[in-house]
């Protein structure tokens, strides 16, 4: 589709508003290839539909109900899973904080905020819920919404936020590993979907810096420096990431002295950062052409050196460019978090086969797996969504 | 930068990079000597010893009995078993939903794009589970078996679909069709200038005539049919038998990587310019012969590139077979280092394989790429 924008005069006809007999007309049977279309699209609904309700009629959901906790939290000490409730509630906040520019000012923007918050409550009160975590949910939407009219009514401490999230990292590690005044939990407690997006988040931090200078390398005019980082890129490219968990799993406590042994989750991220690291330059590569060469050029006119104009200049505007590609990435490295099941550890995928595993819920597969599906695909779409809505605010910006 | 330090940073990023190979290296060494009682040393030559494990499936002739060697050759034919059927399904569920998604029938629309959506939005793995656990092991036994039109078979320990099988008149029937397939190219090639309609047909005639000799060489058609038969009630016999592992690997890979392919062509048909599509209109060509001959062939410019990293996805998430026990090469080398304790010489199996199929296949595409994009002066 071309983007010239449309004069008056070209504009096309407003819609005409359809009344369901010739929407239908339109949009369905307005040729014969089109009704065949519809009557096969109909056939495969009504098998689907037919199939679902099969399925539902046998299905128990029970599994689901006495091992919500461990889906989410895992083998976490259950009189510590406060501090747990804890982080989303801080995540909550500096959501409501971020997101409160993004507002939309007309009045059926809020409208459909205000609503979506209504629902969320509804949802929580109708969910089979312990009433303790209906508390904490409610509790947490109430901070996302503090957080978003803080935001409104003190526009100022938008500057700040990069620092107030870079400053809950620690305060999150800290609320789960414990230390400094709180009772610590080992690392072999991190479970379920706490542990899924604890990989995810640390991985992508970790892999970022590695990535962006894996790329720097392969642009740079050095031969050394510049085959070494195309020759790690292009290696690990072409490896599937459960070769790379295998090596990392495997072989590198063999490459280590013999006195130092990691636990299976540095591993793991050592595994994950590795391979994210080569994929993050690639999408760094699109990010850093796109930045013409006069700014480059303009801010060394004024005497910045290389490393400060790539710092100051380059590096910002670039990593405007590419950030939803790096949400894409940030994606698919959250659903190739699941791949470490396979290295028996219990992440979202790992304590849904230890669910399968208990006695009393053995062959509800379908259940479970379904159960988890649906909580990965609640966080990929929703920040494919967001990263959609940045993209657009983004480009209407220049 | 002076030349000087230019060359002095090179130099001292490289003893760098050797120094920590060389300790890596040394650590290993240190650490493998430490584990192992028996001085095993590092290297390629227990290939040729006795594998000892089965293999559920395997394309050639293969016992336990036989090497390390063979069964890391069964694995990766399995691997490229399971790559080409995945490419070949992804490819037709991608294109067909990416097409879909661009329709003008609200209704297939909606299907194409609530397929695209969630399934994307799933980890493979899980799905791969799913398929395997809840899907293809919950068919009934054989005894109980569920049958489909066609003489389809579904049941716990496989599918069974009709299939085509080879005869003894086979290999006459190729070699006819070789030579008539060279003779109609070799005419079409010679008469590519004044491409007549005569031309396609003397081409045409060449194959008739061939396959005509066949017929009456071998008195046989190329191929028969080969429907499974059930015997006594518990064995089924005969057609072509997907396992349940073959079955779900080859399906959660296509589902999976159909969604990043059907994303792919709708937004290269989406990039062919808006006045193609009315200039082909107003041409008075109907809507299917504008998508398939004026706007496709121009999308896939735009389609192969991302296209092909979606195939070398595709080829290395098979891997992911030995989570459902389907015996690639991956998992494999993986029960030859738990049998052997030799985690190097797995390692480089598993690198050295998937660099050679991602390389070949890139190599490929690009081939069939340089073919199809514009030649610009």
């Amino acid at each position: 589709m071309s983007q010239l924008p449309l004069s008056q005069s070209e504009a096309p006809p407003a819609p005409i508003a359809l009344n369901g007999v010739a929407w239908m007309r339109q949009n369905l049977f307005n040729s014969w290839f089109n009704s065949v279309l519809t009557g096969i699209c109909l056939v495969l609904i009504y098998l689907g539909v037919r199939g679902a309700i099969t399925w539902l009629s046998q299905a128990q959901w029970q599994v689901l109900q006495v091992n919500l906790k461990l889906f989410f939290v895992g083998f976490y000490p259950p009189e510590l899973v406060w501090r747990l409730w804890l982080i989303p509630a801080l995540v909550a906040g500096l959501g409501g904080l971020s997101g409160s520019p993004f507002a939309p000012t007309s009045k059926r923007g809020l409208q459909g905020i205000a609503i979506g918050f209504l629902l969320f409550g509804v949802l929580v009160l109708a969910l089979p819920l312990s009433w303790s975590s209906r508390l904490w949910l409610l509790g947490i939407s109430l901070l996302a919404a503090i957080g978003f009219g803080t935001g409104q009514k003190i526009p100022a401490l938008a500057s700040w936020l990069p620092w107030l999230w870079v400053l809950s990292f620690p305060v999150v590690l800290w609320l789960i590993g414990g230390g400094l005044g709180l009772k610590s939990v080992e690392s072999s407690m991190w479970t379920g979907l706490l542990l899924t997006l604890l990989l995810a988040v640390v991985s992508i931090f970790l892999a970022f810096p590695l990535g962006v200078l894996l790329d720097l390398g392969r642009r740079s005019d050095l031969p050394v420096v510049r085959s070494l980082s195309t020759l790690y890129i292009e290696i690990v490219r072409g490896l599937p990431l459960i070769g790379i968990l295998f090596i990392a799993q495997v072989m590198l406590p063999l490459f280590l002295p013999q006195r130092i042994r990691p636990d299976p989750l540095i591993r793991a991220i050592a595994g994950l950062v590795i391979f994210s690291a080569a994929y993050l330059a690639e999408v760094m590569r699109g990010g850093l052409q796109s930045i013409p060469k006069g700014q480059g050029e303009a801010a060394k006119a004024l005497g910045l050196s290389s490393p400060l104009t790539m710092l100051l200049i380059v590096l910002p505007q670039a990593l405007r460019n590419v950030l939803p590609a790096i949400v894409g990435q940030f994606i698919s490295l959250f659903k190739d978090t699941s791949l470490l099941a396979i290295f028996s550890l219990v992440e979202l995928t790992g304590v849904s086969r230890s669910v399968l595993a208990q006695p009393e819920f053995q062959g509800r597969y379908a259940e479970v797996y379904l159960f988890a599906g649906a909580l990965y695909w609640v966080f990929c779409y929703s920040m494919s969504q967001a990263s959609r809505r940045l993209e657009r605010s983004g480009a209407s910006r220049r | 930068m002076p030349k000087f330090w230019r060359i002095a940073l090179q130099g001292l990023l490289l003893v760098l990079v050797v120094g920590t190979i060389a300790l890596l290296w040394h650590n290993l060494t240190a650490n493998l000597q430490q584990q192992s009682s028996q001085t095993t040393r590092l290297g390629f030559d227990f290939l040729r010893e006795e594998a000892k494990f089965n293999i559920g499936e395997a394309a050639i002739p293969y016992q336990p009995s036989d090497s390390y060697g063979r069964a890391i050759l069964v694995g990766l034919l399995n691997s490229l078993k399971v790559i080409a059927v995945g490419i070949v399904l992804a490819t037709t569920l991608g294109v067909t939903a990416g097409i879909a998604r661009l329709s003008n029938n609200w209704l297939l629309q909606k299907i194409a794009l609530f397929y695209v959506e969630v399934l994307r939005n799933i980890p493979l793995l899980l799905q791969l589970f799913f398929w395997y656990f809840a899907f293809f092991l919950s068919f009934p036994k054989v005894e109980q078996r569920l049958q489909l039109p066609g003489a389809i078979y579904l049941t716990k320990s496989g599918i069974w679909l009709p299939w085509l099988q080879a005869t003894s008149a086979t290999g006459t029937w190729l070699i006819c069709w070789i030579i008539g397939g060279v003779g109609a190219g070799f005419i079409l090639y010679r008469q590519r200038q004044t491409l007549r309609p005569w031309t396609v047909l003397q081409a045409g005639a060449a194959i008739v005539a061939l396959s005509l000799l066949a017929l009456l060489i071998t008195h046989g058609l190329p191929l028969q049919f080969d429907v499974p038969q059930v015997i006594d009630n518990f064995q089924i016999q005969g057609g072509l038998k997907l396992s349940p592992e073959f079955a779900a690997i080859t399906t959660g890979l296509s589902v999976y990587t159909g969604t990043f392919i059907a994303e792919v062509v709708r937004s290269g048909i989406q990039a062919v310019p808006r006045g193609q599509w009315e200039a082909a209109q107003s041409l008075g060509l109907s809507p299917n012969v504008v998508m398939g001959t004026v706007i496709f062939p121009q999308a896939l410019r735009t389609i192969l590139p991302p296209l092909s990293n979606q195939y070398l996805n595709l080829a290395k998430n098979s891997s992911l077979a030995v989570a459902v026990g389907y015996p690639d090469v991956y998992s494999i080398s993986d029960s030859m280092n738990s049998q052997t304790g030799r985690p190097v010489e797995a390692m480089l199996v598993i690198i050295v394989t998937y660099l050679t199929i991602s390389l070949t296949l890139s190599v490929l595409i690009n081939l069939y790429n340089r073919s199809v994009q514009i030649v610009e002066r």
